[in-house]
């Protein structure tokens, strides 16, 4: 929202200072977005005549202008445009001038012939984004003299506001002005009203056939109208908010708007002089202001000519087309309504058309601000229309439905608790008044009357905030609560950053793949796309499926890296992933949880068999590999399910060469992928100190030849089995496959160290343990060596 | 004729001069056993002791052999220390390395591993919090509408929930299931959970329907703050801020606050800190958690106030470290990732 400091210094006695307003308007919560400088005059360039022009016959681009500054000394310009001829009066940049993009003029010449100046356009003069040739000043203006003087551009300041949502009067100078007011602690005046010549009383017949969503209509009519220019301080006025200037009619209805945050329209009265506001028929068509044949539904609320039932306006959003003010108007309808917000809004998504009026409508204009703006634009009008005539007689149809001032509660002690500071029913008037509440002692608290500007004000917090902001929020002060509680980490985060730490200790870097991933990612990798959850609304296709599994996105990073000749590729990520939740209710959230993968370029089995291990450790955890179940998109030969039981937890082991040819990556890759959740979840139990035994210990070592079908752990379970409570620990420390062993078998050498509790193991009984294994050993497939 | 004791220092003086010149202890050894040996020269005077009759001049004999042999011996040992060391010292010059040629090959120069610079940062914001007497809560991604809104004082149709770009689910068509749009239904979730007192943070991962540039990502990271007691006023909003900001910026940093709107805090405000150099960072938004919210929570208004506040992760990642484009920091590039131990 623009908003000029001309105009809010108009409405109360602000500081001229625009930055002294600007920090006010931050300190109110009106965030101030930019402040610019405009209409400052351009020291230098003075309106001069064009006395005569001349075309060169070996310029064929430029013309030569011989002007007047007022001194009746003929100067020669060579100029570029051509929309200029004897007798107009232009701006001339004279020599030595700075213009405000920073360029000097200086004497230049074209084919030998100097240039004293430049005649400038309005983009030069920085009035203007675009133009299309010079800036023609009226024709009576004075010579020698400042153009914008002449043009009545006033030199100002605008401010661009970001405003929130809980202040819907913003969107007018006049509740800007007000909380600057009563921040500054000077009265607040509001706009400048001209008794005009009050007529006859003329009302217009009104009806509201939708009262819930237009249960308030004002018309008013002005006779006396003459269609015509605005005078130079609405054109100037209007043009620094970023309004075109279209006549005193339109003009003065923009910036009636603009000051009070009251949309309204003016008819002409000769085609409109009654109105309805009924729902539009199904397929009813209605060309906007725009231009635009729109197609209504019933959904749609229409300002109608109650006299042939005809749509004038789509109401609350874009008036029609043919209703307009024309050269020929001389009487008006002043039309101004206020309209359901959430209904505004739902009609402006449902057409994408978006206006001035619709975005204040949607906030929430104030009901009872009709007759000041009506006022208001008649004294505007009445600057170019010395014989306009306000005729009594203002027709106000008003519903039940229409919003009135509230009552609300406040409790004193709710105050204190929310702010900290105590404050009197006195002190929240005198905080109050100045911004339009009433404040009324009721025992110990207060009611607050709220200004039907402020429609965002319906509950005791709301004037609590409302306290807030004048009373200040820097001086409610700064103390920090005694927490009692421990700050810490739980469990499950502990255990997660160890993890953290130890990925960075296996020398893995942590990426961060996007979770969402394009259809057929999950088959590319080797898994089922068939139950996953989309996005109803993706950004783009490629975007649409929430993963299941973490391994797209490392993968993909892989390849990306390689294509890039990365040296060292090991990447890990721990991340949510969303499978679909086994209740198919459709609100049901998804079995969403914490996973880890890791993966690793031109690493193999022995990699991601290290992690897991190292995982284990760290959390003090455990599972079985279980080689019988080869997971979903892993090598088939080269990887294991990790399993407790049924349940699957992951998968370790090298990518399946399919995956990694669909994926144009060579060589072998290293995953691990576990569902963390679970593993974090688990709370490992304090291990209780055992004594070091100071008993001698005594090594076996065992080789046995077992069929490469048999898992190696289905032997060493065997031997630790058998082993029973005395054996220290059971390393394999050498496989051997190739002379002396038969294909398909392969050398298993085991060392089971032995020791026991409170004595040496004897001879013997090393010689019964040595038995016992070699028997359990033989039993699961194994021969002795 | 009888044994000389200027045959025993001759025989002496003669094995003590060889040993010198043994240079391996094989070859010291060797000498001492031919010397003190049957047919050695000090050896053999010792069997022909035999030979000298008188008793007085037979102690005297044989003690001056005893006392070579024990010379001998001493200096056998000594020779024997020398020749070790030597061969010590051989062992250690033969097992020089080149120690930079060491630290240069690829598996020794392997570096550690890198978190995510949004971890870093997330674990360092959990950090400071944590000191302030924080504890640290996490919820879904994909959520509900009630969480993400509803009970966030934005009922169904709520102008303010066009303030969020929401990406849904379509799993339900009424658009129920979403991906939360910011932290705050983590707010919500521990009110239903935790009992009362409440300090919490609520760090995570967050989704917008935005196109990605150099500042804005679709996946982002936000943290978030709450805090329900007894009697937690604005200015301890204001305090906690402050100590967050004099906690994770440094000491010479302050805050302030400016009033904004959010539809589940009242009294809101922005609030932005100042850098020492007097310019100031917008970092955030918080306020008052609004008595709705509160009571969406399962607790009383009337009888637990609080406030919250939140923040993005990624911004405070990427001014940290200079990062021109967020995009990059989600590249996964190793050529970024290693830049940041």
């Amino acid at each position: 929202m623009k908003v000029l400091l001309s105009i809010l210094r108009e409405f109360a006695d602000l500081p001229s200072d625009a930055d002294v307003v600007a920090t006010a308007l931050n300190t109110l919560g009106m965030a101030v977005e930019s402040i610019e400088e405009v209409g400052v005059p351009v020291s230098g360039v003075v309106t001069a005549r064009i006395v005569r022009t001349e075309r060169h016959p070996d310029a064929d681009k430029v013309t030569r202008c011989f002007v007047d500054a007022g001194d009746g000394r003929e100067m020669h310009v060579w100029c570029g445009a051509t929309n200029m001829g004897p007798g107009d009066v232009v701006p001339l940049a004279t020599l030595g001038t700075t213009m405000p993009d920073g360029r000097e003029i200086a004497r230049r010449g074209i084919l030998g012939i100097d240039s004293e100046g430049m005649l400038c356009s309005p983009v030069e003069m920085g009035i203007s984004a675009e133009a299309s040739g010079l800036l023609i000043l009226p024709s009576d203006a004075p010579l020698g003299v400042d153009p914008f003087t002449v043009l009545g551009i006033e030199h100002d300041v605008v401010f661009d506001l970001d405003l929130t949502r809980n202040r819907p009067e913003c969107w007018g100078h006049a509740g800007i002005a007000r909380d600057l007011a009563a921040h500054f602690n000077v009265t607040y005046r509001g706009p400048r009203i001209v008794p005009v010549e009050r007529g006859t009383a003329r009302s217009i017949p009104v009806s509201l056939s939708d009262p819930s969503r237009c249960p308030m209509f004002s018309a008013t009519v002005l006779s006396g109208v003459e269609v015509k220019a605005s005078p130079n301080w609405v054109q100037s006025r209007l043009s620094h908010l970023g309004m075109r200037s279209i006549n005193n009619v339109v003009d003065a209805s923009n910036l009636v708007m603009l000051e009070l945050n009251q949309p309204n329209h003016a008819y002409d009265h000769a085609s409109v002089a009654s109105f309805d506001v009924r729902r539009a028929k199904a397929g009813e068509m209605l060309r906007t202001l725009d231009g635009t044949d729109r197609q209504l539904s019933t959904d749609d609320l229409l300002i109608v000519n109650a006299a042939d039932g005809s749509p004038v306006g789509l109401a609350g959003i874009m008036g029609g087309l043919e209703s307009e003010v024309t050269a020929s108007t001389t009487t008006v309808s002043l039309e101004m309504a206020w309209f359901e917000p959430d209904e505004i809004r739902f009609t402006v998504n449902r057409h994408g058309l978006r206006s001035e009026a619709s975005t204040r409508f949607e906030r929430g204009v104030d009901p009872e601000g009709v007759v000041l703006a009506a006022e208001r634009f008649a004294s505007i009008v009445a600057e170019t229309c010395p014989g306009l005539v306000l005729h009594d007689g203002m027709t106000i149809a008003r519903d039940a439905a229409c919003p009135s001032a509230r009552r609300i509660t406040v409790r004193r002690r709710q105050i204190t608790r929310t702010l900290g500071v105590d404050l009197t029913v006195d002190d929240v008037e005198r905080l109050l008044n100045p911004i339009g509440f009433t404040v009324a002692p009721v025992g110990d608290d207060m009611e607050v009357v709220t200004p039907t500007f402020r429609p965002d004000c319906v509950e005791e917090i709301d004037i609590i905030e409302e306290i807030a902001r004048h009373y200040g929020y820097d001086a409610l002060g700064k103390s920090v609560p005694s927490s009692t509680v421990n700050g810490r980490l739980s469990l499950v985060q502990q255990r997660r950053r160890a993890v953290r730490r130890l990925m960075v200790a296996l020398g893995l870097d942590e990426a961060m793949p996007s979770p969402f991933l394009a259809p057929g990612d999950l088959t590319k990798v080797g898994l089922s796309e068939n139950a996953v959850l989309r996005l109803a609304n993706p950004l783009v296709a490629e975007e649409s499926i929430l993963r299941t599994s973490l391994r797209h996105g490392l993968l993909s990073a892989v390849a990306y890296n390689r294509s890039h000749r990365a040296p060292r590729i090991a990447l890990w990520e721990i991340g949510h992933v969303y499978p679909p939740s086994d209740d198919t209710a459709a609100q049901s959230l998804p079995n969403e949880h914490e996973q880890l993968c890791i993966v690793v370029a031109d690493a193999d089995l022995d990699t991601a068999l290290h992690q897991w291990n190292a995982l284990c450790e760290c959390l003090a955890v455990g599972a079985q590999l279980d080689q019988s179940r080869i997971p979903d998109g892993f090598h088939p030969t080269r990887s294991a399910t990790i399993a407790r039981g049924k349940q699957r937890i992951g998968a370790v082991g090298e990518i399946s060469p399919v995956v990694l040819a669909a994926l144009g990556i060579e060589g072998r890759v290293a995953c691990l992928e576990v569902d963390l959740s679970t593993l974090l979840r688990e709370t490992p139990k304090p291990v209780q100190a055992r004594d070091i035994n100071r008993f001698p210990s005594s090594d076996i070592d065992l080789a046995f030849t077992m069929s490469d079908d048999v898992p190696a752990a289905t032997l060493q379970r065997a031997l630790r089995q058998a082993a029973g409570a005395n054996l220290v620990y059971v390393e394999l420390f050498d496989v051997y496959r190739g002379v002396g062993v038969d294909d398909g078998s392969r050398s298993l050498a085991f060392r089971l160290r032995f020791q026991k509790q409170g004595g040496t193991l004897t001879d013997s009984e090393i010689s019964d343990l040595r038995d016992k294994c070699i028997t359990a050993a033989q039993k699961s497939g194994a021969g002795l060596r | 004729m009888g044994t000389q004791s200027s045959d025993i220092s001759a025989a002496l003086n003669e094995a003590l001069a060889a040993l010198e010149s043994a240079d391996t202890p094989e070859g010291v050894r060797s000498l001492v056993s031919q010397v003190t040996g049957k047919k050695g020269s000090l050896g053999s005077l010792k069997s022909s002791l035999g030979s000298v009759v008188d008793v007085e001049e037979r102690k005297k004999v044989g003690a001056a052999i005893n006392e070579a042999l024990s010379r001998l011996a001493e200096a056998a040992d000594a020779r024997l220390t020398v020749l070790s060391n030597a061969e010590l010292l051989r062992v250690i010059g033969a097992d020089r390395v080149d120690v930079t040629e060491r630290a240069l090959k690829s598996d020794v120069a392997a570096r550690l591993g890198r978190t995510h610079l949004v971890t870093q940062a997330t674990e360092r914001l959990e950090d400071v919090f944590i000191g302030l007497g924080f504890q640290i809560a996490e919820g879904p991604e994909v959520e509900s509408d009630f969480y993400n809104f509803e009970a966030l004082n934005m009922p169904p149709s709520h102008p303010a929930r066009s303030m969020w770009d929401t990406l849904f689910v379509d799993q339900d068509p009424q658009g129920s299931v979403l991906l939360r749009t910011h932290t705050s239904p983590v707010q919500i979730r521990v009110m239903q959970e935790w009992p009362p007192p409440i300090y919490a943070i609520m760090p995570g991962r967050v989704f917008r329907r935005d196109t990605p540039d150099a500042t804005h990502m679709p996946v982002f990271h936000q943290i978030e703050g709450m805090v329900i007691d007894r009697n937690i006023t604005f200015a301890d909003l204001a305090g906690t801020i402050e100590a967050f900001t004099k906690a994770f910026f440094g000491s010479a940093f302050t805050s302030r606050l400016r009033p904004s709107y959010f539809p589940f805090t009242e009294p809101s405000a922005e609030f932005d800190i100042r850098r020492p150099d007097g310019s100031w960072i917008e970092l955030g938004g918080c306020g008052m958690m609004h008595p709705r919210v509160i009571r969406a929570g399962g607790l009383d208004p009337d009888e637990w106030s609080g406030f919250a506040f939140g923040f993005g992760i990624d911004r405070m990642a990427k001014e940290r470290h200079g990062v021109a484009d967020l995009r990059d920091m989600y590249s996964n590039d190793v050529r970024f990732l290693e830049q940041f131990p």
